[in-house]
Formats: C-alpha cells, sequence, structure tokens
C-alpha cells in the first residue's frame, strides 16, 4: 500500500472508470481492502472527513446505493444531506443546471450524484465546485459498483489476469455492465457478454469483450458470473417476450451454471428479480454467490473514495474563499 | 419388415439432379435403395410391387405456405381436410400459418397443432408461430420456447407488421435463436380497402385499388431491417417485378434473405379478375402481365426460392358478396403441382429446376432433412404424369373449401400417388 494518505486519485471528481489508470484503480482497492478490516471492528467511526459535507442528490430512487454513501461518509465523519429530488416535468438540462446553482451556493464539499440522463454527472461536474461522484448515469457508467465488484473479486481471487468473467442480461441498458467490462478489462480480466441480440448494444464489441447470445457457450469455463437486473417493463414483448423465456434462456440457475468453472463465483449488483435473470438456488447458496459480500464491499470502497477524494480538497473546504 | 418396391420409374431429385428410370425401394417407411439398377437381379419375393407406368417418382412436396381454419373456423378447413387435399396434390409436407382463432402466438397451441395434426393429417404438418402476439404488430412472442415447442418459423402470416421498430426488435430477437421469419409485404395503410392492384383495369372496374409499390415499400424496409440485424428472412411471397429487383440486389450483397411466389401469381393476371370474380381476390392482389411474367422468370432464374399454394379456404358466404366486400384468399393445394409444372410445359424451366422449389429448397429454409431422396429418409414420395391433362373441377377437390381461382381450366400433370412415411395416403385410381 501506498503512502497512508498521499494522494489516489489525479482528479477531483469520479465520474466513470473510463478515466481511471491502473495506478488508481489499484491505489483505491488498496485503500478500501483496508476499510473492510475497519469496518469489521467494533471502533468503525472516524474523523477523517470530520466538518465535510456529502449531499446525496438521486434523481432516480435507489436504496442501496443511497444508504451505502450515507454510511460510507457517516463512518469518516462527514455531515450527510440527502436531497429529495424528484423528477420535474420542465426540461431536464435546465433543472439540472438550476438545482446545480442551488446546491453550490451551500458549499457542500462532496456532491454523489444518481440521474437518469447518460452525462448527468460530467454536466454537474462543470457547473459546481466540489466533488462529483457518479452514482449512476442513466446507461452510460456506475464507477462505484464496478469498483466493489473488483474489490470483492481481487478479495477473493487474488488477481484479474487471465480471469473469465461473463457479464450476462440487459448489457443494453446497463451503466453497471459498462464499467464493468471497461475497469475489469483494464484490469487484465478477459470479460464476455451474454445476452439475447435485443439486449446488446450497436457495436458493443468496441469495449473488447467477447459476445455470446447462447448462455451455455457464454458461461462455458466462466470465473466469475455477474448477473444483470432486467427491468420489468423490458420483458412483456419489447426487448424480450416473457420472463418465463428470459428465465428458460438467460436466467442464471444451477443447470447453466454447471458450464462455469468449478469454484465459480456469483455476482449481482442487486436488487435481483428471483426467478427471472437469478434463480434462489443460485443466488441464496454461498458455496459461489458473493452477492451478499458485494455489498459489504460497496462500503469500504465508497470509504475509499470519499478519502481519496477529500485528500484533493484544501483543508478549509473547497469552496472556502 | 414391410418392403414397398417402387418399379418402372422416372426418378427425379432435385437435391441431387437425379433424372434417371430406375426403380426404389421401400423399407419400413423409409427409403432404403433406390437408382437405375436396383431390382436388375430381381425384386425381394416379400416385397409389395407398384408399377409407378414410367411416371415420375419424387420427394413429397413441401408447400410453405398453407391457412386453414383450424383452430377456430373448422367450416372452412380443418387440418384433416386440407391434408387430404395436400395428399392430393402430391403435398406431403404442408406448413400451417398462425392466422388462425386463437393465434398460434404460445408454446400450448403449437403443441395442439401438432397432436391434432398428428391425430387426425394424413400428411406432415409443420407449424409456424406468430411473430407477434395475438398479430397485433405489437410486442413479439416467445420465440425461444416456441421453437423448442415445434413452430419452424415465424410470421404473423398475411399481416404486415407496421411497427419499424418492433419489427426490428423481433428480427433481432429471431437471430438470437437462429429462428427463420416469414415477412409478408404489404403497407396495410396504403393498401387499406383494396380489393385489386392499381392501373387501368381496376379504374375501368371502379374497384378500389393499391399500387404495387405498397410491396416494394415493406420490401424494402425489411431488406434494410435484415441488414441491420442479421436475422433469417423469408418473403412469404411477392408478386412484383419491383420487390423481386430489390431481393435480388439483397442476395447479391450476401444478406440472409430467400422468397417464395404464389402458384396464383405465376398463372393469373390483374385481367383475369374478369367481371369481378370474387375467388380471384387474393392477398396480395392479381399484378399486371409484366410483373407476372417477372414472377414466371424469377422462378426460371432461380431468384425465387420457392413456390407456395397460399391454400386459403373461404366459405362460400364470405365469397359470394360483391368483389369489395368478398374475402380474399384462394385454395391451391391441389393446384401447386399442375400450375407449377406449367413453366416447364411453356419451357419456362426445367423439371428439376421447377421441382427443387418445391421440394429441396423448401427443405433447405426450414432445416428439413426431407425433400429429397436419400437412403434412411423417410418415404415421403410423389408419383405423377407431368403430362396428362385434366380440368379443374370444385367439385372433386378434396377441400372442404370451393374457392378454387382455377375452375374449369386444363392444366397438364396428375398426381396419381402420394405417400407419407411409405404409406399411401393418396391414389388417384381410388378416386376415379
Amino acid at each position: 500500500m501506498r503512502g497512508v494518505d498521499g494522494p489516489i486519485l489525479r482528479t477531483s471528481h469520479l465520474l466513470g472508470t473510463e478515466q481511471l489508470s491502473i495506478d488508481e484503480i489499484t491505489g483505491l482497492l488498496d485503500l478500501a481492502g483496508s476499510y473492510v478490516g475497519l469496518n469489521r471492528t467494533g471502533d468503525r467511526k472516524h474523523a477523517l472527513l470530520k466538518g465535510r459535507t456529502l449531499v446525496n442528490m438521486f434523481f432516480e430512487a435507489s436504496t442501496r446505493t443511497q444508504s451505502s454513501f450515507e454510511l460510507a461518509a457517516k463512518r469518516l465523519g462527514a455531515d450527510v444531506l440527502n436531497m429529495s429530488v424528484g423528477t420535474s416535468s420542465v426540461s431536464k438540462g435546465e433543472t439540472l443546471l438550476d438545482t446545480a446553482a442551488t446546491l453550490n451556493a451551500m458549499r457542500p464539499d462532496i456532491l454523489v450524484v444518481r440521474h437518469h440522463d447518460a452525462g448527468a454527472a460530467e454536466l454537474l461536474s462543470r457547473k459546481v465546485d466540489c466533488c462529483v461522484v457518479n452514482a449512476g448515469d442513466g446507461a452510460h457508467e456506475h464507477p462505484t459498483q464496478a469498483l466493489l465488484d473488483a474489490l470483492t473479486i481481487r478479495r477473493r481471487r487474488g488477481s484479474f489476469e487471465g480471469l473469465i468473467v461473463a457479464i450476462c442480461g440487459d448489457i443494453l441498458h446497463s451503466r453497471v455492465a459498462r464499467s464493468n467490462i471497461i475497469l475489469l478489462s483494464k484490469l487484465g480480466a478477459q470479460v464476455r457478454l451474454v445476452a439475447p441480440r435485443t439486449l446488446l448494444p450497436a457495436r458493443v464489441e468496441c469495449f473488447g469483450a467477447e459476445i455470446h447470445t447462447d448462455m451455455d457457450r457464454g458461461l462455458a469455463g466462466a470465473d466469475i458470473v455477474m448477473m444483470l437486473r432486467l427491468q420489468l417493463e423490458r420483458m412483456s414483448g419489447a426487448f424480450v417476450p416473457s420472463a418465463r423465456e428470459y428465465f428458460r434462456f438467460y436466467g442464471l440457475d444451477r443447470e447453466k451454471l454447471r458450464r462455469a468453472k468449478p469454484g465459480v463465483l456469483v455476482m449481482h449488483p442487486g436488487p435481483m428479480n428471483r426467478g427471472i435473470e437469478i434463480d434462489s438456488a443460485v443466488a441464496d447458496n454461498i458455496e459461489f454467490s458473493v452477492i451478499q459480500e458485494q455489498v459489504e464491499m460497496g462500503v469500504a470502497l465508497r470509504m475509499a473514495v470519499l478519502d481519496a477524494l477529500a485528500r484533493g480538497l484544501p483543508r478549509d473546504g473547497r469552496n472556502a474563499p | 419388415m414391410r418392403r414397398l418396391a417402387f418399379t418402372n420409374a422416372r426418378l427425379l431429385d432435385a437435391a441431387s439432379s437425379l433424372d434417371t428410370p430406375g426403380a426404389l425401394l421401400v423399407e419400413d417407411g423409409r427409403i432404403r435403395e433406390f437408382g437405375p439398377q436396383l431390382f436388375h437381379d430381381g425384386i425381394p419375393d416379400d416385397a409389395d410391387t407398384i408399377d409407378c407406368n414410367g411416371w415420375i417418382l419424387a420427394p413429397g412436396l413441401i408447400d410453405m405456405r398453407v391457412f386453414t381454419g383450424e383452430p377456430g373456423s373448422e367450416h372452412r378447413e380443418t387440418l384433416e381436410s386440407a391434408s387430404r387435399a395436400a395428399a392430393a396434390g402430391g403435398i406431403t409436407t404442408m406448413v400451417v400459418m398462425p392466422n388462425t382463432e386463437p393465434v398460434i402466438d404460445e408454446p400450448s397451441l403449437v403443441d395442439f397443432i401438432k397432436r391434432r395434426a398428428a391425430a387426425t393429417a394424413s400428411v406432415r404438418v409443420l407449424p409456424m408461430a406468430a411473430l407477434t402476439r395475438r398479430l397485433a404488430g405489437e410486442s413479439m412472442t416467445e420465440i425461444g420456447l416456441l421453437t423448442e415447442a415445434g413452430a419452424v418459423a415465424f410470421t404473423d402470416g398475411d399481416r404486415t407488421i407496421t411497427n419499424t421498430r418492433v419489427m426490428r426488435l423481433a428480427l433481432a430477437y429471431a437471430s438470437t435463436f437462429g429462428a427463420l421469419v416469414v415477412g409478408h409485404a404489404e403497407d396495410p395503410e396504403l393498401s387499406e380497402g383494396a380489393a385489386m392492384n392499381e392501373g387501368e383495369f381496376a379504374t375501368r372496374l371502379g374497384l378500389p385499388s393499391a399500387p404495387p409499390a405498397a410491396e416494394t415499400i415493406i420490401v424494402e424496409r425489411d431488406i434494410r431491417l435484415v441488414e441491420l440485424t442479421g436475422a433469417r428472412y423469408h418473403f412469404g411471397q411477392i408478386s412484383t417485378r419491383a420487390a423481386l429487383e430489390a431481393v435480388v440486389a439483397a442476395k447479391s450483397r450476401g444478406l440472409p434473405i430467400t422468397c417464395g411466389v404464389s402458384a396464383c401469381h405465376l398463372a393469373l393476371n390483374e385481367l383475369d379478375v374478369g367481371s369481378y370474380l370474387t375467388f380471384r381476390k387474393v392477398k396480395p392482389p392479381l399484378r399486371s402481365e409484366a410483373d407476372r411474367e417477372a414472377m414466371v422468370e424469377g422462378v426460371a432464374a432461380g431468384e425465387i426460392d420457392v413456390i407456395v399454394s397460399s391454400h386459403d379456404p373461404q366459405a362460400a358466404d364470405t365469397k359470394r358478396q360483391t368483389f369489395a366486400h368478398a374475402a380474399f384468399g384462394a385454395i391451391g393445394l391441389e393446384t401447386l403441382l399442375p400450375v407449377t409444372l406449367q413453366l416447364f410445359h411453356n419451357e419456362k424451366a426445367g423439371l428439376l429446376h421447377l421441382l427443387a422449389t418445391l421440394t429441396s429448397t423448401p427443405a433447405r429454409i426450414l432445416g428439413l432433412e426431407s425433400g429429397r431422396l436419400a437412403r434412411g429418409l423417410p418415404a415421403d414420395l410423389v408419383l405423377f404424369d407431368p403430362d396428362e391433362p385434366f380440368a379443374v373441377d370444385s367439385a372433386a377437390l378434396h377441400s372442404r373449401a370451393r374457392n378454387t381461382p382455377f375452375e374449369g381450366q386444363t392444366f397438364q400433370g396428375r398426381v396419381h400417388q402420394t405417400y407419407v412415411d411409405g404409406i399411401r395416403v393418396f391414389d388417384h385410381a381410388a378416386h376415379r
């Protein structure tokens, strides 16, 4: 591990995995690893971010990501404000910028934003003076999810080199998929995408991943199987004809999992649709399911992200005169 | 062991370009042996012998486009009555459309068709399933599960899916499973209310009409979508020169596209509507003579892959109407072969070439092993005299419906016997 409080990130925002260097990623994962240990001890509270303010701005409802950021910030001693921002009927770009201006006037140090439009976090980052963490922008990126997935894998497998990771399901609408493809490929894993053609974006091979429409073939020899959530409204005939057909051909059950390598790990960013993309018999089996562990890693990884960003902040706060 | 010896036959097989005098031995329902030398040392004692009289013995025909009324309007046609008509036409495999009541859009309904066919039909019945639920053109069907249930292809039958986005996603999804999509090219808005082909004759008759472009527009759209999705696509039937040119261009670009033409559109043109003959009101409408000629040339050039009956039985009450209000559709199972043979007798195309459009090519498109003569395959066979003349008499047809567009017309080419799994399902001698 590098110097205890040396800089880890080159930028004051975490907008995506695309911009991250291997050193930055490794630095974050190392730091997160130390927080995993701390979180498991009785003394979980630290004063690292004492006096700092973190604002959670979620334009899309998300219990788990928002709580994870809140808990991470609180464990580091920061003040947390959860802004409830419903979707407004007025032009979204305008609303977002108006909100940004309002927020900026409150002088927070870190802004965590989730928005249904791709590029929202980046737009905000250009308009506010604080650090911005992208907690999901449309179908673009969700960097902390990919980082926590990487942390989970690294703790179980040691390294990424040569690992076969099969990401299965709704790749088209998934920011989790995009961030993971980019991040895991950077780390040396061999990424495969498994989905029906209707759930694969155009020219998805540009990411350098192997594409499979047959799940048996896609899972053959996989070290990690990462399932994605399929939104209910997408399985009524537009992208997929029905939930039962989806489960039959793309739902992870024990039989399909048998194609993967012995000792395979099963992951899911949650929340799960049981009986649609994943069978309970797989999701709940601690022999290969690390789904709960991902949640635990999420808090530690987000603490590391906040810590790393805070290292770049002026002592008196980002917005101090 | 049951053996059947066909002697004194002219063996014709498009897949292997075989055209030779010879004999064929069937053992337990399968082709055991065939060729010019067979039985030179004598016919096996225990075999039943069929003297073929020098007639053509060929693989049974595969008709890729058959509408029946089962389930839902059995008064028009059942699988059983359609299969009798098919057998009489030398057809041993009929592919039935999902345009029934209810629509075949559920695995259990595919299973229903298969079970009803097994229980009642004398020829093989392969169901196509709907591409969109209730043929509404809105949401795709369970292509994976329907394929597992036995659907051979996916189609909305004689309906065109107008929503391009729905069509794109359905094609993309179908390509996931390598499923075949069969499209109908007739822009519904452009053809709304139309009873025949737009042109001078429709104007003289004062009938509402739709332009041939109603077909071309959809053909060209779907070709673009195939380009985008890579789906295997078959135009169930085309009827215009412009559509054919588009298909030919698409094929030359290597797209996985094939097309069919109905026997009606090879034999008849818009003038045959004559004095408002509703039995000649079909979908798509009979076209100009130039378009009909283009269809014949397309078959001869191998640009049109298959010839289909587009058998569409209609009850008398729906045809005894003014032309504008009469139902679309013509029966055709029993006239498919003789109409096709017209092209041979008119010296437009050779016998083997034409036979391919009715046997080996549809088998290839559908992924069937049948449609050819080969050792070990089920003995689905047709025995016909290509020259014998006969006049179409609707009263003598086997279909439950009588709406033939060829009443009284004379053709050459008589089916004498038809076999499925080595079992005789039609014998002309028994019907004389």
